[in-house]
């Protein structure tokens, strides 16, 4: 199987990386959030045809981060995911649903307890 | 007076099921299984049912969903739990947005169990579910 | 002036098999905006990684969905496998892919049923379900279940199809060829099908690229991607060209989907006389270290299988992305400027498969 790269980049380059994608023709894949200790690590996955790279953010739990749904706009739905299910802070989301993308009883059930 | 058992109406409800029970409710209603020839008819409307067949477990936004669903159905009903998530939770017991079975929120007649529940075992919940409706029907004709 | 109203649509609608909520912004008959909220069939079971080791979660990754099951299961083996560097035996991914095709041929003939059904095509619903129903009986068979089969296991799998079975396959999936030839004519060229499908919903390549389609959806839009070209499982051996359409309309969808069970039924005679004599699994050792993220084509299109071990047996991370989730936004691409009436089949177009969807 090929290798997968995976890119850890800095909070503040987040959009200008994924701008660079845009524009070399990147879809985007998924976005996805672990909880690891009292941290975030939030990668990124997109692809051109059948390759495929990741960028990876790490936030401590009360950071904010920008949406990236202003550079593609399906990552609205995985952004109102991560702060349903994890309570991360996103700025500029598209459409926010403000927590209530998911109906859920239990609130940010992924968050460090 | 027992006209249900000639030809009970059923209404499905998915709850929070994978989806393997509600394909197997479905393959009920259509050739090979087909539980039309026993005059059983799936409907959309809850004012036209007798039957209430629900599959998945319950969590807090369908629970008010399926108690609604119970509600506006005419009495005699009977409410039938198919699959093992329906019945106890099942493997998504321990989820956090998964409050149990069926028999949390609505009285169940009737349990048919399986991961997924065969056509075989529903079809025999649904023909037990006719049973009780005629009983129910009977009781409340002679309390009249 | 005409005026705006919003309709709510579902959870519970007659034409939806699976309860998912959408806001239909309308100006008269036309829809201009869709907004969906989901939740209601959501479970968590990415976080019952916590409870069950990475063995057990193998009969929790099945029950993602009961359609598509079969490629949960082995997405998610087959991403254990990657972090643990197990090569898994050549038969066992021999029969992953026949198992794995035949999922796929039982998926599409059950959307063709439920778009027959949407666009009140009562008798067209139970011929694709009928057919369906031997596809069952062959997983029945082999592997004992209708839906769920819990075939796959961490390093290979469980059953074996000796070379009589396969040869029976081969012979029912001949038979069934006419069949399915004379059902998918009455969807390809049947008139009054052709009106409910032809020119509806168009979805451009620009877009679906631009809003992530994955799978049919994508692939009708003329873009040429199939994640089984990456060869996992057997597909390295095994020869297929992507199915694709330029129109990107609902007939354009039907059509690729109607051309993908043919291509399967080819993929699995293929499998069938290059399947190798090996042994089914591998006795595993230790626990899964490290991440990987598995991309496997389902019925649906890509699905993401990322695990993240931590060299004990409870995994730190399970994440699927589900086809259905990518094509969301596509989805309410088409649904906008369509007509009230168009929105089941539209709907129906994208293959939704909510519980995969919500997990």
């Amino acid at each position: 199987m090929t290798t997968q790269s995976i890119t850890t980049i800095s909070n503040e380059n987040l959009i200008s990386e994924v701008i660079k994608l845009k524009d070399e023709g990147y879809r985007l894949v998924q976005i996805c959030a672990t909880t690891v200790n009292s941290e975030y690590e939030i990668t990124y996955s997109f692809a051109l045809d059948y390759e495929f790279l990741c960028i990876r953010l790490m936030i401590p739990e009360e950071a904010e981060i920008m949406s990236i749904s202003q550079v593609f706009a399906p990552a609205f739905l995985y952004e109102n995911e991560m702060k349903d299910l994890f309570g991360i802070k996103i700025n500029a989301l598209s459409l926010d649903y403000q927590g209530n993308f998911y109906r859920l009883e239990q609130k940010t059930p992924y968050k460090n307890q | 007076m027992s006209f249900a058992s000639k030809s009970p109406w059923l209404i499905h409800y998915d709850g929070s099921s994978c989806n393997g029970c509600d394909i197997e409710v479905l393959a009920c209603l259509t050739p090979v299984y087909d539980v039309e020839r026993f005059g059983v008819i799936n409907t959309g409307n809850p004012k036209h049912a007798d039957i209430f067949l629900i599959t998945g477990g319950i969590n807090k936004q369908n629970e008010e969903v399926v108690k609604q669903i119970y509600d506006q159905m005419p009495s005699p009903k009977v409410v039938v739990a198919v699959g093992a998530c329906a019945c106890n939770g099942g493997i998504f017991k321990e989820c956090y947005n998964i409050m149990g079975g069926v028999d949390k929120v609505l009285p169940v007649d009737i349990y048919v169990s399986g991961c997924a529940a065969r056509p075989e075992a529903i079809i025999d919940g649904v023909v037990k579910a006719v049973a009780l409706l005629d009983e129910k029907s009977k009781s409340i004709s002679q309390g009249r | 002036m005409s005026a705006r109203s919003i309709v709510p649509f579902g959870p519970q609608h007659p034409v939806l098999p699976e309860p998912i909520h959408l806001d239909l912004v309308l100006e008269d008959e036309t829809v201009i905006e869709a907004i969906p909220s989901i939740g209601f069939v959501h479970r968590g079971l990415e976080k019952l990684v916590e409870k069950k080791d990475f063995q057990d979660y193998v009969y929790v990754a099945e029950r993602i969905c009961g359609i598509c099951s079969f490629i949960h299961g082995m997405g998610y083996c087959s991403a254990i496998e990657s972090t643990m560097g197990i090569e898994v035996p050549r038969r066992a991914e021999y029969l992953r892919t026949i198992w794995g095709e035949m999922s796929r041929i039982h998926s599409h003939l059950l959307w063709l049923g439920l778009l027959a059904d949407a666009f009140g095509f009562e008798s067209l619903f139970m011929q694709s379900w009928k057919l369906r129903e031997k596809i069952l009986d062959m997983f029945e068979m082999t592997t004992g279940g209708r839906v769920i089969f819990s075939v796959n296991q961490i390093g290979g799998v469980k059953r074996d199809m000796d070379s009589d079975t396969l040869k029976l396959f081969i012979k029912i999936f001949d038979d069934m060829k006419k069949e399915l030839t004379a059902l998918t004519k009455a969807f390809l060229n049947d008139y009054s099908v052709n009106t409910r499908l032809k020119g509806v919903g168009i979805l451009t390549k620009e877009k679906a690229h631009e809003l992530g389609a994955v799978g049919p959806m994508m692939r009708s839009s003329g873009i040429e991607i199939d994640t089984r070209k990456l060869g996992y499982s057997a597909y390295n051996e095994l020869d297929f060209q992507v199915i694709t359409s330029p129109v990107g309309d609902s007939y354009a969808r039907t059509e690729v989907r109607i051309n993908e069970i043919f291509q399967s039924i080819e993929i699995i005679r293929q499998a069938a006389q290059k399947i190798p004599d090996t042994e089914l699994s591998l006795v595993v050792k230790g626990f899964p270290s490290g991440e990987y993220f598995m991309r496997a084509e389902q019925p649906r299109g890509e699905a993401i299988y990322y695990v993240k071990g931590n060299g004990t047996k409870f995994l730190d991370r399970v994440r699927v992305r589900t086809p259905t989730f990518a094509n969301l936004p596509s989805m309410l691409e088409v649904l906008k400027g369509c007509q009230l009436a168009d929105v089941p089949t539209l709907i129906l177009t994208i293959d939704p498969c909510i519980s995969c969807t919500e997990r």
